[in-house]
């Protein structure tokens, strides 16, 4: 069953799914970028964006259990895009 | 909604614009570098916001205190995930995007 958001819970999701947009746009510089650099980056901001809509759906949902997935997620973005550019480097551009 | 929740709100508006600025750099910038600025300031910014808008929805918990973390994290590492990569495709040889031979 629905149960009944408060306005501030409906704005807060409405923010969310904007956001979810986003990442959704950004896809296409990951299908599309002509170097790898380019769809590291796109990927790089789609994870940005997930941490954010996580924080928001925490608030919203109340469920505080979110935001520990969104620290972890904001971590694993950050050591994905440092590997990626030090394995880009070292193979020459292989990827 | 009090007074707190109307600043939330606003933060968090201001967030969701600077990620529509963000988007719309990575989409059409000509260039990987030109990207890499819209990624590492805008997106960052729009983030920051979103997440003090976050916090102080969140009223005197110990959650206040991860998003805040989580805030400062992002702030940290999203310019440096951005100068890495950036780097990288530096030490590739991928040229700038420049306008005609000779303008300036």
């Amino acid at each position: 069953m629905m149960e009944a958001f408060s306005t501030l819970d409906t704005l807060l999701l409405g923010a969310a799914m904007v956001i979810v947009i986003f990442a959704i746009g950004l896809l296409y510089r990951v299908a599309e970028g002509p170097t790898m650099e380019d769809r590291v980056i796109a990927i790089n901001g789609v994870g940005t964006n997930t941490v954010v809509v996580l924080a928001l759906l925490a608030v919203a949902l109340d469920q505080p259990g979110f935001l520990d997935i969104a620290i972890v997620y904001a971590m694993l973005n950050f050591l994905a895009s440092i590997a990626i550019s030090k394995f880009i480097v070292e193979r020459g551009g292989v990827l | 909604m009090t007074p707190i929740e109307w600043l939330a709100v606003i933060l968090i508006a201001g967030g969701v614009f600077f990620s529509l600025v963000a988007v719309v750099g990575i989409i059409r910038l000509p260039d990987l570098y030109a990207r890499a600025h819209a990624t590492s300031k805008s997106d960052t910014l729009g983030t920051i916001l979103s997440l003090a808008g976050v916090a102080l929805l969140l009223g005197t918990n110990v959650t206040v205190a991860k998003t805040v973390f989580l805030l400062l994290f992002m702030l940290i590492t999203n310019p440096t995930a951005a100068h890495a990569i950036t780097r990288a495709a530096y030490d590739q040889d991928i040229a700038p995007w420049t306008t005609e031979e000779g303008d300036s």
